[in-house]
């Protein structure tokens, strides 16, 4: 912009002071929660029912975290998550990949009126499913297992299907006639050729799955019954039910269930925020 | 050449069915079928115990005629919807706008707007709730007396609970929308801006002008997912309504539509009934997206 322009200079600077003003109050209002919590968390009884309420906590004590594991198995809840966003995320990472593949590069009947099954069940909502999906697990003597916590939510494939095949369909035949040439069987040109070339994808994909598998709730509401059996956002519910009126106790588990998927958030923001925008996913 | 019999093609194309075996089985049991399974326990009465028993449309007929707590629901939900959704596209445009300009700190700014949205909302539910809590030791109790209101029995009061998550749902879903704003905005060439600069536009006949329409199917997108997501709100109704006599809240007034199909199905177990609430949700969300499509027919290209 011209310095000779005073008044669209005057005018930009008045809108700059806008954006900022805008930016911080926006920011605040998504911080304070968050603070809020983290303050909650770390004051003692005495601080919380004193008025007014503070930011600045006078006696800082780990007295509410210590509290939390020893009245429920947290230790217990974070493996469950853990080991349940886990193994579906590596489900979700290879099987779908290597079904695109499939789909993607090979000719057998039936394959394009199976992938549009794929896609059309990604209009269907939950809650058509949830209702069947509970009374098969129950059939099958999977509930409150980690069978029935995993398997079901490995089925809901059709996402990591799609998104494969996109990328997988864009990698040259040549690259693939070249190598069957070579004598390289399907596996090991699914392995050596395809997997390297579509590694971005499968980053997004793995971080998305296990972000919304981490906090995932209503499946393991609806199968799991018994206190061991529960993941981190279960366990976080029936905590504020049980124990709503220990504030802090209630705050340290919401910062341990909340702390790992910021760290990972942190750690991952560009495949976060591409994966958003590439598709839509919803974190 | 030889046209090879339908099993000998199969055989053939074996490792092809080998690698889609494992997604499809599953896919087929856990997502397929249950769809035509729950179509048709909507014609049923069924408890899980007993087998299921045929009883024609009588679900669907109590459920639109003679069932106050469903309208009850709907309502609910309508109102949570029509709420939620606008005020949060507005808010998230208004900050991928400013997020857009030339600023500092952006990325800054991006990463604590998007926090939620990487937040369990159980998680969020739980510290709202706190921030909710009543008398003076909730911290917005605390700004209102302030302030000079009186405090607010947010999530124990009839008429409160349904604005309070209403609230903590548009905060928690602003990041998400802005993110694909921000992508929106971005592939709108500089050079229109720098041509409307040229003929003396500002700011806001900037946005009027390029902005709006260019963005139109982003806008539409969001616009759609919002409805999608909202009308099929659940966790933060079950978290934050729950406790105070079941799922719902006060006199249900916090009861969405989710929550009394997770009521119906999972509290007392009439899978029948819950079938056909879902089937109903499904027929609404489906026309909230065939409604969708027709907006993206009349777009304007540019």
């Amino acid at each position: 912009m011209s310095e000779v322009d005073a008044g669209v200079t005057n005018n930009s600077l008045t809108v700059k002071f806008f954006v900022y003003l805008l930016l911080i109050a926006g920011a605040l209002t998504m911080a304070i929660p968050y603070v809020w919590m983290l303050v909650t968390s770390i004051k003692p009884l005495s601080e919380i029912q004193s008025y007014p309420p503070s930011f600045i906590v006078r006696n800082p004590t780990l007295e509410p975290y210590r509290d939390l594991f020893k009245m429920i198995p947290m230790m217990r809840y974070l493996a469950n998550s853990l080991f349940a966003a886990g193994s579906i995320t590596l489900f979700n990472v290879f099987a779908t990949s290597l079904a695109a593949y499939a789909f993607a590069k090979h000719k057998f009947w039936g394959r394009d009126k199976i992938f549009l099954l794929f896609l059309g069940s990604l209009m269907i909502p939950w809650q058509v499913n949830i209702i069947p999906g509970f009374v098969i697990v129950k059939q099958l003597g999977w509930l409150n297992t980690y069978k029935g916590l995993i398997i079901p939510s490995m089925a809901c494939c059709a996402f990591g299907i799609f998104l494969n095949r996109q990328y997988i369909y864009s990698i040259p035949d040549d690259l693939i006639d070249a190598a069957r040439i070579d004598g390289c069987s399907e596996i090991r040109i699914y392995w050596h050729v395809i997997l390297p070339l579509i590694k971005p994808v499968l980053a997004t994909l793995s971080i998305f799955t296990f972000l919304q598998q981490w906090n995932n709730f209503v499946w393991p509401l609806v199968i799991i019954h018994t206190s061991d059996m529960r993941t981190i956002p279960l366990a976080l519910a029936v905590l504020t039910g049980q124990f709503g009126a220990n504030f802090a106790m209630v705050m340290a588990g919401a910062v341990i269930s909340t702390l790992p998927m910021l760290v990972v958030y942190l750690l991952f923001q560009k495949y976060i925020i591409k994966g958003i925008t590439m598709t839509g996913l919803k974190g | 050449m030889k046209k090879d019999s339908f099993l000998a093609k199969i055989a053939r194309q074996k490792t092809s069915y080998l690698f889609i075996a494992l997604p499809v089985t599953l896919f087929f049991v856990f997502q397929l079928a249950p769809v035509f399974i729950s179509f048709i326990w909507s014609f049923t009465t069924y408890d899980v115990v007993h087998f299921p028993k045929f009883v024609g449309l009588a679900n669907y007929k109590t459920i639109l005629f003679d069932d106050p707590l469903f309208w009850k629901a709907m309502g609910n939900t309508v109102i949570y919807t029509v709420g939620v959704v606008p005020v949060g596209i507005c808010l998230s445009l208004v900050l991928a706008v400013a997020i857009d300009q030339k600023i500092k700190f952006k990325n800054l700014f991006k990463s604590i707007f998007f926090l939620p949205t990487v937040t369990a909302i159980v998680a969020v539910s739980v510290i709202w709730k706190w921030l909710y809590a009543g008398e003076k030791y909730g911290l917005f109790n605390y700004f209102l007396l302030k302030i000079g209101f009186q405090p607010i029995d947010w999530l124990a009061s009839p008429t409160w609970i349904l604005p309070s998550i209403m609230i903590m749902s548009v905060w928690a879903g602003l990041g998400y929308n802005m993110i694909i704003f921000l992508a929106g905005l971005q592939t709108i060439p500089g050079v229109m801006y720098e041509a409307a600069e040229i003929d003396g536009a500002g700011f806001w006949h900037k946005f009027v002008h390029i902005t709006l329409p260019l963005l139109k199917p982003t806008l539409v997108f969001v616009t759609m997912m919002s409805f999608i997501f909202s009308f099929q709100v659940f966790e933060q109704v079950y978290v934050m309504t729950g406790g105070q006599g079941g799922i719902g809240g006060v006199l249900n007034s916090g009861l969405t539509i989710v929550a009394y199909l997770y009521d119906k199905g999972f509290q007392k177990f009439q899978m029948g009934y819950a079938s056909a609430l879902a089937y109903i949700i499904f027929i609404f969300i489906f026309l909230l997206t065939v409604v969708n499509k027709r907006l993206m027919k009349t777009n304007v290209e540019y």
